[in-house]
C-alpha cells in the first residue's frame, strides 16, 4: 500500500514519488501505429464533415484520417497543422466531445464517435517525432510585426506571418513561452514537457523573435510598438483574477487556482509541492476541475469543488466533470462561499446554498462549513491593465470578425479579445486569421 | 430442425462443407482435425506424380488485399501442388478415410497430359477408399508452365480428352476443377461434361498480383527481390464465382451438371447463395485459412436457421431455386420503376449518398442547411448507388413505384405491363411485340 500523509495543513509529500508519477501520466495515451489505424477506419468521410464546421480551426479531418488510413500520418500532420499550427496541443486538450466528436455522425449512429482527438494527436506527433516542419517562410516582405503574448494566440499569429515571410518580435511577460499551454494546462495534459518541444518546433520555422520577460505597460507602450512595428497583434490572454471580495479571502492558504496549476506545471519534483489535507475549490470552468483533480492527484485526502450555480450550467464539460468525480473530486452545485473560517490559518469555508428564481440567483439562509486547509478560487480571469486608446467589449479588448481593434494597426485575439470562448483552439484561430488579415493590410490588399 | 445431409454425386457427408483442396487439406493432421471441427468433406491437398515431389519457394507464398480494420478480403498465393512424397499422401488418406466413413474425401490429382499418367495413378489413389476425384484443371502459377493446372483447363479439348481418361480409369465419381482464367467458362464447363465428368466445381484462383512493393519495386509476395503472379481467392473473388456458378446453371448445354460451388465462402449466407445459383455443394478454403477451422460452426447454425426460417427441409430444396431468375439484360423488365427512399429516422447525416449522386450520378438528392437529404423523384433513375455507399444498412431503400403511379422523372405513369429492350423502339432490332 503506497504511503498516504495525512498531516493537517498543507504539506508536501503525500504520496510516494511512484504514485505521483503514475498519477500524472498522460490522461488520453498515445495511440500506436495499429490502434490508430483501427480508429482512422471507422471514419465515414462525410461529404461537407460536421466535425470540420464545429473545428473552430476549420481543419478538414476527413481528409488528415483519410490520409492516416492510408499510411501517411506525416500529410495528416500537415493537413491538421496548415489550419492550426498548435493542433499537437489542441489534440491534448481541446474539449473535442463538445466539439468535433460531439458532433461525429457516428455519435449519432453508435454513441461512439470516431477519436478526431487522438487521432491528431497520433498524426502531430508522428511528424514532431521526425524533428521535421512541413511549412518554411515565403520571400522576406521587409515588414516586422509586434506580437504581444507567446500564448496559443500570439503564436498563432507569430507562425503565420512569419510564414508569410514577415518579421516577428513576441514580447513575453513571462520567462518561458507557451502561455496557458504552458502555466494554465493540467500536467497530465501536456506530458513530456509537450509545450515547450512544440514552442521550440514552431519556431524552427525561423523569422520569429522571443522577447522574453516583456509585456505592455511594463516599459513598453502601445504607441512604441506602433511606431517601431509595421503592425501590432495583441494576444498577452486574461492576465488579472477575479476575487471573491470577502473578509478572510487574505489567509494562508488562499490562493489562486491559476497560480496553484501555474506552480504545479512548473515544478520539477511534485513531491516537494505541497497541498492541503481538505482542500476546497471554487469556481465551475475548467481551472477549478483543473485546479481540484491535480490537488487530488498530489495526495489531497479530501477535495471539493464548489460552483454556486447548478451542475449544467458549469463551464467545464460534462468529460471534465466526470473526469474529476473519476479521480475522487467531490462536486457541490448551488452553493456560495459566505465566510472564509480560521485565526490566521485558513481552517474552513463556510457556504450558503443557492437557487435559480425567476432566472436569479438567490442566496439562501441556509449555510454549510466544509473544513479546509487549502482554499483554489477559480472564479474566472479577467483582462489586466491595457492601454486607454483601446476599445473594450464585455471586458475584453473588441475586435471585429478581422481580429482588427479600435486601433488602427492594431489587432487582438484570443482570451483578450472580444468573442471566442477562451479555448486553446479559438485562441490559435483568431491568431491565425488576424495574421491573414495584417498580411492583407500589410501588402496592399484590401 | 433442417436436413443438411449431403448427397452431393451420391457421395455423402453430414453437412455441404466441403474443404477445398488447398494448404488447410495438405495432411492427415489437418483433416482429422477439420473433420473433428465439423467440416463435411475435404479435397485433399492435390497429388501429383510418384517420384521427386515439387518444391515449394522458401520465401512468402501469399499476399493479400485488406479492407476496414485489416478484414482479410483477397488472398493471394504461389504455393504448388502438395510437396509431400504420393506414398506418404495415400498412407495418410487411407487411415483417415477409415476413421470417417461418414465424411467425403475426394482426391485432387494433377499430373502431365499424358494418358498412362492419369491411368496409371487414378487407380492407385482410389485404393485409398476415397470417394471421387477432382482433376485440378485450375492452379494458374507454378504447375501451369510446365502445362500442367490452369494451362489444361484454359483448351476445352485437353479437358474433355483428360477427364475421359479418368472416367475410363475408375468408376468413381470425377469432378472437373475449372479455371476462371479463361473468356468464356461455358466452353471448359462443356467440354468436361461431354469427357463424361460427374460434376465440374468453380472457381479455381484467378491470376492476380495483390500488390506492388513500393521500396523495392516488386510485385508481393516478393521472393528476393521479385514476385510473380499467383492464384486470387476470397471474398473478393465471390462476385466471379456466382456469375460463372450461375451461367454454368443456365446454359441449356450444361444444365443439371451438378455444381461444387467455390469461391470467397465465408459465412453461411455466401454458401446458401452458391447453393442457390445451382452449386449442390460448397468448397471453402480462405475462410478457414483466415479464422481456423471453427468457422464451420456458423456456416452449420446459420444455413440451418436460415433453412428452418424458410420451410426449407433439405439441401436438395435449395439447389438452383434462384436459377430461373438469373437472365440476360435484355430481358430485364424496362417498365420496371424504383426510386430512392432515405429514411430520415436512420439516418446519420454522413452525406456520402449526396457525395456520391451530386458528383458522380445523376444530382437527384437534395441536402438541405441542416443537413437533411431528400431525393429528387424528377432525377432519380433509381441507380442504386446511394444505397451502396451508405453506411446505415436498410437507411435508404429503393421503392417500387406501382403501374399507373406517375414517374416524375419521365412525367408518364408507369405502365402495368413487362416491357423489354427486345421490343423497344429504340432498339433497332426490336422484334414487334406479339
Amino acid at each position: 500500500m503506497a504511503h498516504i500523509n495525512r498531516e493537517n495543513g498543507v504539506a508536501a509529500g503525500r504520496l510516494d514519488p511512484t504514485q505521483v508519477a503514475d498519477n500524472f501520466t498522460d490522461l488520453h495515451p498515445e495511440y500506436d501505429g495499429h490502434e490508430a489505424l483501427v480508429a482512422a477506419d471507422r471514419c465515414y468521410f462525410c461529404h461537407d464533415a460536421p466535425c470540420m464546421t464545429a473545428c473552430p480551426t476549420s481543419i478538414d479531418i476527413p481528409l488528415f484520417i483519410r490520409q492516416i488510413a492510408t499510411g501517411t500520418p506525416e500529410a495528416a500532420a500537415k493537413t491538421i497543422l496548415n489550419q492550426n499550427i498548435l493542433g499537437g496541443m489542441c489534440a491534448r486538450v481541446c474539449p473535442t466531445e463538445t466539439l468535433c466528436e460531439e458532433v461525429c455522425v457516428r455519435e449519432t449512429a453508435e454513441g461512439k464517435p470516431v477519436e478526431i482527438g487522438r487521432l491528431q494527436r497520433y498524426a502531430t506527433d508522428t511528424l514532431m517525432a521526425s524533428n521535421s516542419h512541413p511549412f518554411t517562410r515565403a520571400d522576406k516582405t521587409g515588414k516586422s510585426v509586434a506580437v504581444i503574448g507567446a500564448g496559443p494566440a500570439g503564436l498563432s499569429c507569430a507562425h503565420r506571418l512569419a510564414m508569410l515571410g514577415h518579421d516577428v518580435a513576441v514580447f513575453e511577460a513571462r520567462a518561458k513561452g507557451g502561455g496557458l499551454n504552458e502555466f494554465g494546462i493540467a500536467a497530465y495534459k501536456s506530458t513530456n514537457d509537450f509545450a515547450q518541444r512544440e514552442l521550440d518546433w514552431l519556431l524552427s520555422i525561423g523569422g520569429i523573435e522571443i522577447r522574453y520577460g516583456q509585456s505592455l505597460g511594463d516599459g513598453i507602450t502601445l504607441n512604441a510598438l506602433q511606431s517601431d512595428f509595421d503592425a501590432v497583434f495583441l494576444g498577452m490572454g486574461l492576465t488579472a483574477v477575479n476575487a471573491l471580495g470577502m473578509d478572510g479571502e487574505d489567509k494562508d492558504n488562499v490562493s489562486d487556482a491559476v497560480d496553484f496549476i501555474a506552480d504545479l506545471r512548473q515544478a520539477s519534483d511534485l513531491t516537494a509541492l505541497p497541498v492541503g489535507r481538505r482542500v476546497v475549490v471554487i469556481g465551475g470552468g475548467m481551472t477549478a476541475i483543473d485546479a481540484g483533480v491535480q490537488a487530488k492527484l498530489l495526495g489531497a485526502e479530501d477535495v471539493t469543488i464548489v460552483y454556486r450555480r447548478g451542475q449544467e450550467a458549469m463551464a467545464a464539460s460534462s468529460f471534465e466533470q466526470e473526469l474529476a468525480q473519476q479521480k475522487g473530486v467531490t462536486l457541490i452545485c448551488n452553493a456560495t462561499p459566505v465566510g472564509v473560517e480560521g485565526n490566521g490559518s485558513l481552517t474552513g469555508v463556510t457556504f450558503a446554498y443557492t437557487e435559480t428564481q425567476n432566472g436569479k440567483l438567490v442566496t439562501l439562509d441556509e449555510t454549510f462549513t466544509l473544513p479546509a486547509d487549502q482554499l483554489f478560487k477559480a472564479i474566472g480571469q479577467k483582462l489586466g491593465d491595457t492601454p486607454d486608446a483601446l476599445t473594450l467589449e464585455g471586458g475584453k479588448i473588441k475586435v471585429d470578425d478581422a481580429q482588427r481593434s479600435s486601433v488602427s494597426g492594431v489587432w487582438a485575439g484570443g482570451d483578450c479579445a472580444s468573442g471566442g470562448d477562451d479555448l486553446t483552439v479559438t485562441a490559435v484561430a483568431e491568431g491565425r486569421d488576424a495574421a491573414m488579415d495584417i498580411h492583407a493590410t500589410l501588402m496592399g490588399a484590401s | 430442425m433442417a436436413d443438411l445431409t449431403s448427397n452431393f454425386l451420391g457421395i455423402s457427408s453430414p453437412n455441404p462443407f466441403w474443404l477445398a483442396s488447398a494448404p488447410p487439406t495438405d495432411k492427415e493432421y489437418n483433416v482429422r482435425r477439420a473433420f473433428e471441427a465439423g467440416w463435411g468433406g475435404v479435397v485433399w491437398k492435390t497429388l501429383g506424380m510418384e517420384g521427386p515431389p515439387v518444391v515449394n519457394v522458401n520465401g512468402p507464398r501469399y499476399g493479400a488485399i485488406h479492407g476496414a480494420d485489416r478484414r482479410l478480403l483477397g488472398l493471394n498465393n504461389i504455393e504448388l501442388i502438395t510437396d509431400r512424397p504420393l506414398e506418404v499422401n495415400l498412407a495418410e488418406m487411407t487411415r483417415v478415410k477409415k476413421d470417417y466413413p461418414d465424411h467425403a474425401l475426394i482426391a485432387s490429382v494433377m499430373v502431365p497430359c499424358e494418358e498412362d499418367a492419369w491411368k496409371e495413378i487414378i487407380p492407385r489413389i482410389a485404393e485409398t477408399g476415397c470417394d471421387g476425384f477432382e482433376l485440378n484443371f485450375g492452379c494458374p502459377h507454378g504447375m501451369a508452365e510446365r502445362g500442367m493446372g490452369s494451362a489444361v483447363g484454359q483448351v476445352p479439348e485437353y479437358i474433355e480428352m483428360v477427364t475421359r481418361w479418368c472416367k475410363e480409369a475408375t468408376d468413381l465419381p470425377v469432378i472437373v476443377k475449372l479455371t476462371p482464367n479463361i473468356t468464356n467458362i461455358l466452353h471448359p464447363a462443356q467440354a468436361a461434361k461431354d469427357g463424361g465428368a460427374d460434376a465440374v466445381s468453380l472457381i479455381n484462383t484467378i491470376n492476380s498480383i495483390t500488390s506492388v512493393n513500393l521500396d523495392a519495386m516488386s510485385p508481393e509476395p516478393m521472393i528476393d527481390g521479385k514476385g510473380t503472379h499467383g492464384g486470387y481467392c476470397g471474398p473478393a473473388v465471390k462476385p466471379i464465382a456466382l456469375n460463372m456458378v450461375a451461367e454454368i446453371a443456365r446454359n441449356p448445354g450444361t444444365h443439371g451438371l451438378p455444381i461444387s460451388g467455390i469461391g470467397g465462402v465465408t459465412t453461411w449466407r455466401d454458401a446458401a447463395e452458391f447453393m442457390a445459383l445451382g452449386a449442390g455443394n460448397v468448397q471453402v478454403c480462405t475462410a478457414a485459412m483466415t479464422y481456423g477451422f471453427k468457422v464451420v460452426q456458423e456456416m452449420i447454425s446459420g444455413l440451418s436457421q436460415w433453412m428452418d426460417e424458410q420451410g426449407y427441409n433439405s439441401i436438395d430444396e435449395i439447389v438452383g431455386r434462384a436459377v430461373p431468375n438469373v437472365t440476360d439484360w435484355q430481358y430485364l423488365n424496362l417498365n420496371h420503376v424504383t426510386k430512392a427512399r432515405i429514411s430520415q429516422e436512420d439516418c446519420i447525416k454522413c452525406g456520402r449518398c449526396f457525395a456520391a449522386c451530386e458528383d458522380t450520378s445523376h444530382q437527384a438528392i437534395t441536402m438541405s442547411e441542416d443537413r437533411v437529404f431528400d431525393v429528387k423523384d424528377d432525377e432519380c433513375v433509381a441507380c442504386n448507388l446511394c444505397v451502396n455507399v451508405c453506411p446505415v444498412e436498410g437507411c435508404i431503400t429503393m421503392e417500387t413505384i406501382a403501374p399507373g403511379a406517375m414517374d416524375e422523372r419521365t412525367g408518364k405513369p408507369v405502365a402495368d405491363e413487362y416491357a423489354n429492350w427486345t421490343t423497344h423502339p429504340n432498339n433497332p432490332g426490336a422484334t414487334a411485340a406479339e
